[in-house]
C-alpha cells in the first residue's frame, strides 16, 4: 500500500515531469501575452492620467486605483462569467491573459508615472519652445527618457505576474498548478507534483530576478 | 428581512467579509513576526541565521502564493501534519507577505544613517538599546508605507483562500452566483467591498504615518 512508498517518491516525480513542463509552456505563454497587454495598456493609463481634461484624469486615476486594490481572482471571474453574458465568448486562456494584462497594466501605470515625473520639467518647456506638438513631445522626448528609467521596475512586475499565473487555474486554464492538482487527484499524491511546481517557480523566478538585476546595471550605466 | 435589489445579497457577502478580515488580520500578524525575524536575521552577525533568513525570503518570494497555499493544505498532511483550512490560509498568506516584509525591514534598518549608531555608542548605549531605542523607531517610520501596501496585497491574496474551500468573501460570491445567477451584481458588490477595505487600510496607514512624524508625540 501507500505506506511502503517513500515519503517523496523520486520515480513518480520523474514520471510526471514531462506533463508539468508541457503545462509550464502554457504558463510562459500567458505571461508573455499578458506582459504585452500590460505594457501597452499601462502606458495608456499613465498618459491619460496626465490628460489636460480633468474628467479623463480622474476616471483613469480611479480605474487604476479600483483594479489595483481588488483581487485578480475576482477580476478573472468577472471576465470569465460576465463577458459571455454580454455575448463575447473567449477561450479560457485568452480570458486569463486579458485578466493578467489588465490587472498588471494598473501597476505598470504607476511605474510609468514615476518615470514620467522624473523627466525634468525643462524638457516639456524646451519642447514647447521648439514648437513641438503635445503628441510629438510625448513620443520623441518624454517617453524615451521615462521608459528607460523604469525598465527594471517593469521587469519586477513581469515576475510578479508570472507568480500570479496559478490563478488562471480557477478559470479552467491548464497551467502549471492546475496540471499538478489534476495529477495529484489522479494518483492521490499531492506532495510530489506540488513540490515540483514550487521548485519550477523558484528556478524561473530566480533566473528572472538575475535578468532584472542585469537590466538594472545596464540602465544605471546609461544614466551615469 | 427584505432589502431592495442588489442589497439583499449583502448579508451572505458580509459573512464572507468577516472571514476575509480574519484571514487578513491573522496573516498580517504572522507576516509582521516573520518579517521582523527574517529582516533582522539577514543582518545578523551569525552566518547560519543569515542563511536561514535569506533562504526563507527567497523561497517564499520565488514561488507563487497559491502554490504555497496548496502545499500547506494538500502536501503537509503527507508529513502527518493536518491543519485546518483557516490555519493553512493564515500561515500561507502570512509567510508570503512576511518574505516581502523582511526586505522592507532590512531596507529600512540599513537606511538609518550610520552616525545614529555611532552617536549612540559614543553616548554609552548598549547594543540592545541601540537596536531597539535608536535604530528601530527610526526604521519603523520608513517601514510603514510599504507595510501598508503589503497588507493590501495580503487582503487581495486572501481571495485565493476560496480555492482551499474557505468561505471568505470570494467563495461566498461564487456560492451566491451559483444559486442566483446574478453575476454582475454579486461581483460588483464583492469588488466594492474589497475596494472599501483597501481604501480603509491605506487611510489608516496615512494617519499612522502622520502621527509618527518626527517631533510629534507618538
Amino acid at each position: 500500500m501507500d505506506g511502503s512508498r517513500p515519503l517523496f517518491d523520486w520515480a513518480f516525480a520523474w514520471e510526471i515531469l514531462p506533463h508539468l513542463l508541457d503545462a509550464l509552456v502554457v504558463t510562459v505563454e500567458a505571461v508573455a501575452a499578458g506582459t504585452v497587454i500590460a505594457l501597452l495598456l499601462g502606458l495608456v493609463w499613465a498618459i491619460l492620467r496626465r490628460s489636460s481634461i480633468a474628467t479623463v484624469r480622474l476616471a483613469a486615476h480611479w480605474l487604476v486605483e479600483l483594479i489595483r486594490s481588488t483581487p485578480l481572482l475576482i477580476q478573472l471571474y468577472v471576465l470569465y462569467f460576465i463577458l459571455p453574458d454580454a455575448g463575447i465568448t473567449l477561450p479560457p486562456l485568452l480570458t486569463g491573459v486579458l485578466g493578467l494584462g489588465l490587472h498588471y497594466s494598473c501597476y505598470m501605470a504607476e511605474v510609468y508615472r514615476a518615470g514620467i515625473e522624473a523627466v525634468p520639467r525643462g524638457q516639456w518647456d524646451a519642447a514647447i519652445a521648439l514648437g513641438f506638438s503635445r503628441a510629438h513631445t510625448w513620443r520623441a522626448i518624454i517617453l524615451p527618457q521615462a521608459v528607460a528609467r523604469v525598465v527594471p521596475a517593469l521587469g519586477n512586475y513581469v515576475i510578479a505576474m508570472f507568480k500570479d499565473t496559478p490563478l488562471l487555474a480557477a478559470i479552467a486554464v491548464s497551467e502549471l498548478l492546475k496540471t499538478a492538482k489534476v495529477i495529484g487527484a489522479v494518483h492521490f499524491r499531492y506532495l510530489e507534483p506540488l513540490t515540483m511546481v514550487g521548485v519550477l517557480f523558484l528556478i524561473l523566478s530566480l533566473l528572472a530576478s538575475l535578468g532584472v538585476r542585469r537590466l538594472e546595471k545596464r540602465y544605471a550605466v546609461s544614466h551615469a | 428581512m427584505d432589502l431592495p435589489a442588489p442589497l439583499d445579497l449583502l448579508p451572505p457577502l458580509l459573512e464572507g467579509l468577516r472571514v476575509t478580515l480574519r484571514l487578513t488580520l491573522g496573516g498580517a500578524l504572522v507576516g509582521v513576526v516573520a518579517a521582523l525575524l527574517a529582516g533582522f536575521g539577514q543582518l545578523s552577525k551569525h552566518a547560519p541565521l543569515r542563511w536561514l533568513s535569506r533562504g526563507y525570503v527567497e523561497l517564499f518570494r520565488g514561488t507563487s502564493v497559491l502554490v504555497q497555499l496548496f502545499w500547506l493544505y494538500f502536501a503537509l498532511p503527507r508529513f502527518g501534519l493536518h491543519i485546518s483550512a483557516l490555519s493553512a490560509g493564515i500561515f500561507a498568506l502570512g509567510l508570503n507577505a512576511g518574505s516581502y516584509g523582511a526586505e522592507v525591514v532590512r531596507g529600512a534598518v540599513l537606511g538609518v544613517p550610520r552616525g545614529q549608531r555611532d552617536a549612540a555608542t559614543a553616548l554609552g548605549f548598549s547594543p540592545w538599546q541601540i537596536r531597539w531605542r535608536i535604530v528601530f523607531p527610526q526604521a519603523a517610520r520608513a517601514m510603514l508605507p510599504p507595510a501598508g501596501n503589503l497588507v493590501i496585497e495580503l487582503l487581495k491574496s486572501s481571495a485565493l483562500a476560496s480555492m482551499i474551500t474557505l468561505s471568505e468573501l470570494t467563495f461566498q460570491g461564487q456560492i451566491l452566483r451559483a444559486s442566483t445567477l446574478r453575476t454582475v451584481e454579486i461581483f460588483g458588490l464583492v469588488l466594492l467591498l474589497y475596494f472599501a477595505v483597501a481604501q480603509l487600510v491605506s487611510y489608516g496607514v496615512r494617519r499612522l504615518e502622520r502621527s509618527l512624524e518626527p517631533g510629534k508625540a507618538a
